[in-house]
């Protein structure tokens, strides 16, 4: 008997646990919505009943990061906000994810001042970007898909690959 | 009363603080100097021919670099905007820009007898880092937050104003973002990377 034979059935039991963890997680979402801008109304119109996200198991946001798995940042975060957002972020238990709901949180968007953040980051790691100025409901299901998709291939642990550093500008 | 009989109102009794006048599409412009701010608000407010109990906004803009770029195509060619044609008779309905550096500029409106007024003040030289101008916290109580917004984006200073800081920006932001020597690629992130 080989030692791969060993620990064969355990491996197998391990992989099975990590889908079946990951089943779970990723229709059991329970959100908290980061609504600063007009996003939010895209936001609200995907939430409601036409297009219905409690299909997909998102459908009870949380309104305490410590209850929420998702992080959604919808709408522009100027530089004054980023501290909150970094303190609710970090309030979150692990595992948590990231979703950049619209252009301003992705890049900034059309804002290019004083005042806006250059995507949210800049500031934490971001799973799924959803871009659109606002994003359709259309997109932000297929966000959430793709987020699902994510979090299934996750490992069980909830361990996630560290977040390429970003190229500093000037 | 209308534009023209305001800024003759006005004129008439403070022919030292008046400096020009100008009046475009029924809006009638009084440019003071600084000094007599408070006296002329004063009137504006309790004067029974006046009665303006209203201070609708109050902003501030920098000519520091007024002239030195090119108008936009669409103004330079219309002739709307560049040269209104003068409504009151041998009036330039707009004199250009000021001496000074900045204008404080102050919309008044009488709810008693519809009418409106703006006041303009010229503050500030080019050099000057901090210019102040009288607060009319004491007349309009709304005056506050407009004041502050003002020295946050300008840094223009009110005398006399209760508690002027920062309104909209953070307090460790450092200089005036609307003011035309701020560089536009300027990033003062509190947190995270330069960007």
């Amino acid at each position: 008997m080989s030692g791969l034979d060993v620990f064969g059935e355990a491996g197998f039991l391990t992989s099975r646990l990590d889908e079946a963890l990951g089943w779970a997680r990723k229709y059991s979402i329970f959100q908290y919505p980061f609504v600063t801008a007009c996003c939010g109304m895209e936001y609200m119109a995907t939430a409601c009943s036409h297009y219905d996200v409690d299909r997909f198991g998102a459908g009870l946001p949380r309104f305490s990061p410590r209850q929420a798995d998702v992080l959604f940042v919808v709408g522009t975060i100027s530089h004054k906000m980023g501290p909150v957002l970094k303190r609710i972020y970090d309030q979150m238990a692990e595992p948590k994810w990231v979703v950049s709901f619209g252009v301003c949180t992705c890049t900034g968007g059309f804002y290019d001042n004083y005042a806006t953040m250059m995507g949210i980051d800049t500031i934490m790691p971001v799973d799924v970007y959803i871009p659109g100025c606002p994003p359709r409901p259309e997109y932000v299901l297929d966000g959430l898909l793709k987020l699902q998709a994510k979090i299934q291939a996750q490992h069980a642990s909830g361990a996630r690959p560290a977040p390429e550093p970003r190229p500093e500008f000037k | 009363m209308n534009a023209s009989s305001l800024i003759q109102a006005v004129s008439s009794r403070f022919p030292a603080a008046v400096k020009a006048s100008h009046s475009y599409r029924g809006d009638a412009t009084v440019i003071i100097s600084g000094e007599f701010l408070l006296d002329v608000a004063r009137t504006l407010k309790e004067d029974p021919a006046f009665q303006m109990n209203f201070l609708m906004d109050l902003t501030a803009v920098d000519f520091s670099t007024f002239g030195t770029k090119p108008s936009p195509a669409f103004f330079a060619s219309s002739g709307i905007a560049v040269s209104p044609a003068p409504e009151i008779p041998d009036q330039d309905p707009w004199p250009g820009p000021p001496a000074a550096r900045f204008v404080v500029v102050y919309h008044f409106f009488s709810l008693a007898l519809k009418h409106r007024l703006r006041l303009e003040v010229p503050v500030g030289e080019v050099g000057e880092a901090e210019p102040e101008v009288d607060s009319l916290t004491s007349l309009w109580a709304g005056a506050d937050w407009f004041e502050r917004e003002v020295w946050d984006m300008f840094g223009i200073r009110f005398r006399g104003h209760p508690n002027l800081k920062r309104i909209l920006m953070y307090e460790e932001f450092v200089g005036h973002p609307l003011r035309k020597d701020y560089p536009v690629n300027k990033r003062q992130p509190l947190i995270g990377p330069l960007n």
